[in-house]
C-alpha cells in the first residue's frame, strides 16, 4: 500500500472549486514532483494535505490512517513535515530553538521535570541540542545556531525551514516551492540538497515547484495540475512531451 | 552538568544574599513600615506581571482578565481568613484560590483562546467583569460590594518575597522546557508552529491557566497585605496597572517585568510627595519610554547568568 494514499479528493470554496477529483499516491523513498501554473491549485491541494483546510469530498490515508478533517498538529504528528512558500520560521527564536521546538513532534515533554530541574530536564535538553546541531551542521548553518532566525539571509532562512521540517522527524516531507526568490546558482544548490536529504534521511518527498528545471531535474514522477485538476501524471521525461501540459503552460495551441 | 548546578547555586547563594540583605536593613531601621508595605506592594506587583508577561508577552495572548483572577485569590483568602485567622487556613485559601482561578480560566480559556487580538481581549475583560459582578451580588459570602475588612495580616514581607522568588523560577522553569519553547512558538507564528505538531489550543490554554494562578496568588497575598477586599479594586484598571508594567519592561522579558515592576514601584513612592502632579509625571514616564523604546525598557532581552558565566570563561 502506499504511504500516502489520495482519493478524489475536493474542495469547493462556494461555488469555486479549487481542487477537483483528485487521486494521487506517494510510494516510500519516492521523490515527487507537483506542478502547474499559477493558480491551478497546488498551495490548496498542499493545505488539504496538511490539514489547514478540510476536504470537501474525498479521503486522504497516510500510513494506513485516514487524515480527513484532522487538525494540522495531528498531521503532523503523524507524520507529515512541511516547508512554506512564504518562510514562516519562527522570527523571534534563536537557530536553535527553531529546530528544538520542532524536536518537540516527537519527544516527550518532561513536564514535570523541566518544572523542578530535575537531572533528566538537563539531560534531555543536552541531547536535544546536540541532535539539533547535528541536523544544523548538514546544511551549514551550526554556526548560526544562536543568530535570531530573522537575521539570517534568505538563503539560509529557506533552508532552516528544510532543517525544522526534518526535525519533526517526518515520513513524508512536502517542500512547497523552496527554490522561490533564489538565483540559478542557489537552485543549483538546491537541487543537490534535495538530493541528499533523500539519501541520508531516506524519506518521501513531495515537491511543489514553479521551477521546471529543479522538478525535472531531481523528481522521478510528476503530477501536473491545471484549474484543480489533474491533467497528467508520468515521469519527467512523458511531462516535458505531454501536450496538454505544455498547452497548460505555454497557453493555446502550441 | 556541573555547570547547571553551579549555576543553580549561585543563584541560589544571590537570592539568599538579598535575603540577608534586606533582614539586615529592617532589623536595623533603615527599611522602616513605610518602606516595607513599598516592598510589599513592589513584590505583589511582581507576581501579576510575571504572570501576565507569560500570557500577553511569551504565549503572545492578548488577556485583560487578570483582575477578576486575583480577585478570586483574594476573597478566597478574606472569607477563610476571617473565618479561622491562621496561616493554615491562609495558605488553604491560597492554594484553593488558585485551583478555582486556573479552572475558571480552563473553562473560560478552551472557548476564548481560539479568538485572536481584539476579539480576546475583549472576551477576557467581560470575563473578569462577571467575576467581580458575582462577587457584588455575592450577599453574605462576599459581604457584597462593601467587601470584607478585618482579615489578618497575614502578608509579610518574607512572605511575599518567597512568593515571588517561588513563582520566578516556576514561571521561567516552564518557559526554557519544551512546553515553554512550543508557547513562544506560538506567539511567532501559529500556522508554523501546528504545522510542527504543537497543540496550539493546548498551549495557550496551559500559559493561559498557569497565568491565571498566579495572579489569584498575587490577590490573596495582595488580601492578606491590606485587610481588606473590595470589589471595586479588583476593576478593569487594576488589570491595566498590571499591563502598564508588562509594557514597560518589555513584552517578553521577565528580567524586565522585574525591573519595571520595581522602578514603577520607586518612582509611584518618590511622586507621592508631589500629589498633585503625581499622576502626570507618571504618565509622562510611560510615554517617554513608549517613545524611546517601543519595546519596552529590555525588549525580549533576558538576563542570564549562564551566558554572563560563559562569557568571563572565554575572556
Amino acid at each position: 500500500m502506499a504511504l500516502l494514499d489520495v482519493r478524489h479528493l475536493t474542495k469547493n470554496f462556494g461555488g469555486l472549486t479549487a481542487v477537483g477529483d483528485v487521486s494521487m499516491e506517494l510510494n516510500e523513498g519516492e521523490l515527487v514532483g507537483l506542478i502547474g501554473p499559477n493558480g491551478a491549485g497546488k498551495t490548496t491541494l498542499f493545505n488539504l494535505l496538511t490539514g489547514v483546510y478540510e476536504p470537501s469530498e474525498g479521503t486522504i490515508i497516510l500510513d494506513g490512517q485516514l487524515m480527513n478533517g484532522k487538525a494540522p498538529y495531528k498531521i503532523a504528528q503523524a507524520g507529515l513535515g512541511r516547508t512554506f512558500q512564504n518562510i514562516r520560521l519562527f522570527k523571534d527564536l534563536s537557530v536553535l530553538d527553531n529546530v528544538l521546538i520542532a524536536f518537540g513532534n516527537h519527544h516527550k515533554p518532561h513536564v514535570f521535570a523541566s518544572f523542578f530541574r530535575l537531572p533528566a530536564y538537563y539531560q534531555n535538553e543536552e541531547t536535544l541540542k546536540t541532535r539539533a546541531l547535528e541536523l544544523l551542521s548538514i546544511f551549514g548553518l551550526e554556526g548560526e545556531a544562536h543568530t535570531l532566525a530573522k537575521n539570517l539571509a534568505y538563503g539560509q532562512q529557506r533552508h532552516l525551514e528544510i532543517v525544522r521540517a526534518l526535525a519533526t522527524e517526518p515520513k513524508i516531507l512536502f517542500l512547497d516551492e523552496p527554490a522561490a526568490g533564489m538565483n540559478p546558482q542557489e537552485t543549483a544548490e538546491l537541487t543537490q540538497l534535495i538530493r541528499r536529504i533523500k539519501d541520508e534521511f531516506k524519506i518521501t518527498i513531495m515537491l511543489i515547484e514553479h521551477d521546471m528545471s529543479l522538478v525535472m531535474e531531481v523528481t522521478e514522477r510528476i503530477y501536473v495540475l491545471e484549474y484543480g485538476r489533474l491533467i497528467a501524471h508520468g515521469s519527467p521525461e512523458e511531462i516535458r512531451t505531454n501536450k496538454r501540459v505544455i498547452e497548460a503552460y505555454l497557453g493555446g495551441e502550441a | 552538568m556541573k555547570k547547571n548546578l553551579r549555576v543553580n547555586l549561585i543563584w541560589a547563594g544571590i537570592l539568599i544574599v538579598i535575603y540577608a540583605l534586606l533582614s539586615l536593613l529592617v532589623s536595623i531601621g533603615i527599611l522602616n513600615l513605610f518602606y516595607i508595605q513599598i516592598l510589599e506592594q513592589i513584590g505583589i506587583n511582581i507576581i501579576l506581571a510575571v504572570g501576565l508577561n507569560l500570557i500577553v508577552g511569551f504565549s503572545g495572548q492578548f488577556s485583560l482578565g487578570h483582575a477578576g483572577f486575583m480577585a478570586i485569590g483574594a476573597y478566597a483568602a478574606a472569607i477563610l481568613g476571617q473565618q479561622s485567622p491562621t496561616y493554615g487556613a491562609f495558605f488553604g485559601a491560597m492554594i484553593l484560590g488558585a485551583v478555582l482561578a486556573g479552572a475558571v480560566a480552563l473553562v473560560v480559556g478552551i472557548p476564548t483562546l481560539r479568538l485572536k487580538g481584539d476579539y480576546l481581549a475583549i472576551a477576557t475583560l467581560g470575563v473578569s467583569e462577571i467575576i467581580r459582578i458575582l462577587i457584588v451580588n455575592g450577599d453574605s459570602l462576599t459581604n457584597g460590594a462593601a467587601g470584607i475588612l478585618g482579615i489578618p495580616a497575614f502578608t509579610t514581607w518574607q512572605l511575599v518575597y518567597l512568593f515571588v522568588v517561588i513563582t520566578t523560577i516556576f514561571t521561567l522553569n516552564f518557559l526554557r522546557s519544551p512546553m515553554g519553547r512550543a508557547t513562544l512558538a506560538v506567539r511567532e507564528d501559529e500556522i508554523a508552529a501546528e504545522s510542527m505538531g504543537v497543540n496550539t489550543t493546548k498551549v495557550k490554554v496551559i500559559a493561559f491557566v498557569f497565568g491565571a494562578m498566579t495572579a489569584a496568588i498575587a490577590g490573596s497575598l495582595q488580601a492578606g497585605f491590606i485587610g481588606s477586599v473590595v470589589p471595586k479594586d479588583y476593576s478593569f484598571t487594576n488589570t491595566i496597572n498590571v499591563l502598564i508594567i508588562v509594557v514597560f519592561g518589555g513584552l517578553g522579558s521577565m528580567t524586565g517585568t522585574i525591573l519595571a515592576a520595581i522602578v514603577l514601584g520607586i518612582l509611584n513612592m518618590v511622586l507621592q510627595d508631589f500629589s498633585s502632579i503625581r499622576m502626570i509625571i507618571y504618565s509622562l514616564a510611560l510615554i517617554l519610554v513608549m517613545i524611546f523604546r517601543p519595546g519596552g525598557l529590555l525588549g525580549t532581552w533576558e538576563f542570564s547568568l549562564k551566558k554572563l558565566l560563559n562569557k568571563k570563561e572565554a575572556n
